[in-house]
């Protein structure tokens, strides 16, 4: 059982002049499973990398348990690695892939056996142990590589987009036994993707990285209703939040005319803060259409996604000069058509991000 | 309509097929026409080997005993196919040793400058090994080693080793790079990495590599027929020549000795493919 600190720890790769991640500072918690999310190139993959070792840390320091890793070889570290395309042994059994990690270690063949048999059992894959991943189908070439870091008891996991190479319906599943097994576990896990919504639904808290910047970690639910930025307000969710660029007019946020409404606390806070341009946040699920009759932001609708239990729908308006499109949520099997015009309402809470794009208030 | 529009396109292209695949063959035979000759006329008698060419005769074997029966003074088969075999094996076996770890250095961990590196040891490889013999000479001389197998043994050292350290290289850039990380998290040193994970999937390019090295090795004529020409150290192909005289025919007595020299190379060809199995690495990635 360990935790793992990341202490200001940087990695410039040889020939770039701007850090792959930059003075990442984290704090992970024994038996968490944090989740690294963040666009391509943001930093998620050389951030794992440098806890297994197998990056070379340029400044700062990494620890594993209070003991200072940063210029440990991978070797001596006691972690397990998930990678993206499994990276299998080509020629070894899947037995022997799962058992390689303790044949290194020196564990006698009975209780290797043992070990590698009870992994076996935990992924289904008892059928395969003889096969060679050749004649594996992804899937359960994806348990073996699960099933080779799990034999090992290791210190933390860490995985690379494990999931990716999965189909859509397969990636759901098996997202929902990975949760599940890590939880029976207890393991430590550092896990990487690049899909919010797998962020969201494993991690116990989620870290945000963007151009080698850790932007927010935080429990999913906080993420989702305090983003402390307008990069994790707009990388997080779907269909992702509105952000709009609003100006202060007599001390009110005005969105195409209309007063925007602020939390009580972002009020005071709003007060306190000079310049009259600020960016809106605000959730399609706390805009809704309001009937006849109600004194809204008056649009266009253009699109409407139907997905069944909830619809999107797209309304073109114009604000300051220009036109803009606001996505709202509306009831499953909804009424609302391409052409109608209609209002818009607040419904919700909203997040008012100051010029430097960090969140105004609490 | 309809039928007679796509009948010829698919006639055509079976028609291209066929036509490829004789054109293979024939290139192919064209390949394979000198060596099935060399060994019919290795079973003719010297006259009807000597004579208009023939392709039914009544088959014998005297060549090949004559060819292989001692005869005081002269090189014996015996000797130079032990010659041989000493040199070929000595030489493939330190060749690859030395090949590994620097195929190693020069793709999966590279040094610094290596493409440098790649270059020099190839440099050698520029030179007319003609302008080399002289000084050669005087160095084993020195040494004293003219015709012994060792000075064989270290020169096919040599000539090889750019060779397979080229090929070796190639071979082993191509072992992905996350297998070596997984190893190396799975607790694997550099020796458990090298013999568990990377070695067994270089396995085919060792064997193609090693293969040409002994084939470049057991037919080299030009340094054994300057360094080493005598029993003591005189290889296959010096035995072979042995079989051109300077009066009477020869043409099958050389065919049959030729045909003998073969089968070492078609036996160390035959191993080596055992072990080509192409697609080895396939299933470790994606
Ligand atoms: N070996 C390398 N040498 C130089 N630059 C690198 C190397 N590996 C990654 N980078 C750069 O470092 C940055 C971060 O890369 P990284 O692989 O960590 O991104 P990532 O978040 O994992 O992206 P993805 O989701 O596409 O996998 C990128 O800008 C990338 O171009
Ligand atoms: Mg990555």
């Amino acid at each position: 059982m360990a935790e793992v600190r990341f202490e200001a720890a940087s990695r410039i790769y040889p020939g770039s002049e701007t850090p792959a991640v930059d003075e990442l500072n984290l704090d992970i918690a024994d038996g968490e499973l944090l989740v690294l999310v963040g666009p391509s190139g943001s930093g998620k993959s050389t951030a794992l990398r440098m806890l297994a070792g197998l990056e070379f840390i340029d400044k700062g320091s990494v620890y594993i348990n209070d003991k200072d890793v940063t210029l440990s070889p991978p070797q001596d570290r006691d972690i397990a690695m998930v990678f993206q395309n499994y990276a299998l042994y080509p020629q070894m059994t899947v037995a022997s892939n799962m058992g390689f990690a303790l044949k290194q270690a020196g564990v006698p063949k009975d209780e290797r056996r043992k070990r590698v048999e009870e992994a076996a059992r935990i992924l289904d894959l008892e059928p395969y142990l003889d096969r060679k991943p050749k004649n594996l189908s992804g899937g359960q070439r994806q348990r073996v590589a699960m099933g080779r870091a799990i034999v090992r008891s290791p210190q933390v996991f860490l995985m690379d987009e494990p999931l990716s190479n999965l189909d859509a319906k397969l990636r759901v599943q098996t997202r929902t036994e990975l949760a599940d097994l890590q939880a029976r576990l207890g393991v430590t896990t550092v896990y990487v993707t690049h899909d919010q919504v797998e962020a969201m639904t494993m991690g116990h808290r989620v870290a945000v990285l963007d151009h080698g910047k850790l932007q927010q970690v935080a429990r999913p639910r906080d993420l989702y209703s305090k983003p402390m930025n307008r990069f994790v307000a707009g990388f997080i969710g779907s269909p992702a939040m509105n952000i709009i660029d609003v100006e202060r007019h007599d001390g009110v946020l005005q969105l195409a005319g209309q007063p925007v409404p602020v939390e009580m606390s972002t009020a005071d806070a709003l007060a306190s803060t000079d310049g009259s341009s600020f960016g809106l946040g605000v959730r399609p699920e706390h805009l809704a259409l309001i009937g006849d009759g109600g004194s809204g932001i008056a649009g266009e609708v253009t699109v409407v996604e139907e997905l069944g239990s909830e619809a999107f729908v797209h309304v073109a308006t114009e604000h300051q000069g220009e036109r803009l499109t606001l996505v709202v949520r509306d009831e499953g099997e909804t009424s609302t058509q391409r052409g109608d015009n209609v209002q818009v309402g607040f419904n919700g809470p909203t997040h008012i991000f100051g010029p430097d794009g960090e969140r105004v208030g609490s | 309509m309809s039928q007679g529009k796509t009948g010829p396109v698919v006639g055509q292209r079976t028609i291209g097929g066929y036509l490829l695949s004789l054109l293979a063959w024939v290139v192919g035979l064209l390949f394979f026409f000198p060596v099935f000759w060399m060994v019919l006329s290795g079973f003719k008698t010297e006259p009807d080997a000597n004579g208009p060419p023939k392709m039914f005769f009544e088959p014998t074997t005297e060549q090949f005993s004559e060819v292989t029966s001692a005869t005081s003074g002269l090189l014996s088969a015996g000797q130079a196919f032990a010659n041989s075999f000493w040199a070929v094996s000595v030489s493939t076996i330190a060749v690859m040793i030395l090949a590994i770890p620097a195929a190693y250095s020069l793709s999966i961990k590279p040094i610094g400058k290596w493409k440098d590196v790649l270059f020099f040891f190839i440099s050698t490889k520029f030179l007319p090994i003609v302008a080399a013999i002289l000084p050669l000479w005087i160095i084993a001389k020195e040494l004293g080693w003219l015709n012994t197998r060792i000075v064989l043994m270290v020169l096919y050292t040599a000539m090889n080793l750019p060779l397979a350290i080229w090929m070796l290289r190639s071979f082993f850039a191509e072992v992905p790079k996350e297998l070596i990380e997984a190893a190396q998290i799975d607790g694997a040193k550099l020796w458990g990495q090298i013999t568990s994970v990377i070695l067994p999937i270089v396995a085919p390019g060792i064997a193609a590599t090693a293969l040409l090295c002994v084939i470049f090795a057991w037919n080299e004529f030009f340094l054994a027929v300057q360094l080493s020409p005598s029993s003591g150290g005189a290889t296959v192909p010096i035995w072979v020549t042995g079989n051109v005289t300077s009066r009477g025919n020869f043409l099958a007595k050389l065919s049959a000795a030729s045909t003998l020299a073969t089968l070492p190379v078609i036996i160390a060809g035959w191993l080596a493919q055992k072990r080509m199995i192409r697609g080895l690495a396939m299933g470790a990635i994606k």
